[in-house]
């Protein structure tokens, strides 16, 4: 099995923003919104890091 | 004059804890939680959350295997290995079932794999997580 990085980004945030939505928080709105925040969190600063690893080497 | 007698209000007076409190022990929450992904949870009767900490737990795992990363043992002599062999060892059942079948023993070639790696040992700690809050919400210090 092979799979892009960028999908490998999606699948690690999206598995660990289930658990830490459920285990951070008590009330299951407040799950989601938790876990949608980290889901956010987690794409978006990897996008982010990469724009300035491409901005180093360029 | 008689005087009356007041108890402390503290963490863990038996007086707070509510009769909601699970009968569950919170140590049988905390083992089975860390031995099958999502168990403590599925023990203390919260369904749906056992249901989608084993599918993320399992699924990350399964994804690690499948993109052939590697399961460390223990005694190998290098930290690295150890701190990798200790978030492994999260997985509980998993991680036996993984070394038994001989799952995560190829070198890895390709930076995918090293991405497998990583999905395995996170799948373990992530399940230390989740152990943690079933040990949590049985013995009432979480409330829901």
């Amino acid at each position: 099995m092979t799979i892009s990085h960028f999908s490998a980004v999606l699948l690690f945030s999206l598995f660990t923003s289930v658990v830490f939505g459920i285990t951070q928080r008590a009330e299951p709105k407040m799950m989601m919104r938790f876990g949608a925040y980290c889901f956010v969190l987690f794409v978006g600063g990897t996008i982010a890091a990469s724009w300035v690893m491409w901005l180093i080497k360029h | 004059m008689p005087t009356k007698v007041q108890y402390p209000l503290v963490a863990g007076d038996k007086g707070l804890v509510d009769d909601s409190t699970s009968r569950v022990s919170p140590a049988i929450a905390f083992i089975a939680g860390w031995l099958i992904p999502g168990a403590g949870h599925l023990l203390l009767g919260k369904w749906i959350r056992a249901a989608l900490l084993m599918a993320s737990i399992v699924g990350m795992f399964a994804i690690g295997i499948a993109l052939q990363g590697k399961i460390y043992s223990a005694n190998t002599g290098e930290p690295l290995d150890m701190l990798g062999f200790a978030g492994d060892l999260g997985s509980g059942i998993l991680y036996g079932l993984a070394r038994f079948l001989g799952w995560g023993q190829a070198p890895v070639l390709v930076a995918v794999a090293d991405y497998g790696t990583k999905f395995i040992v996170v799948a373990g700690l992530l399940n230390i997580v989740a152990a943690v809050d079933a040990h949590s919400l049985a013995s009432g210090r979480k409330r829901t």
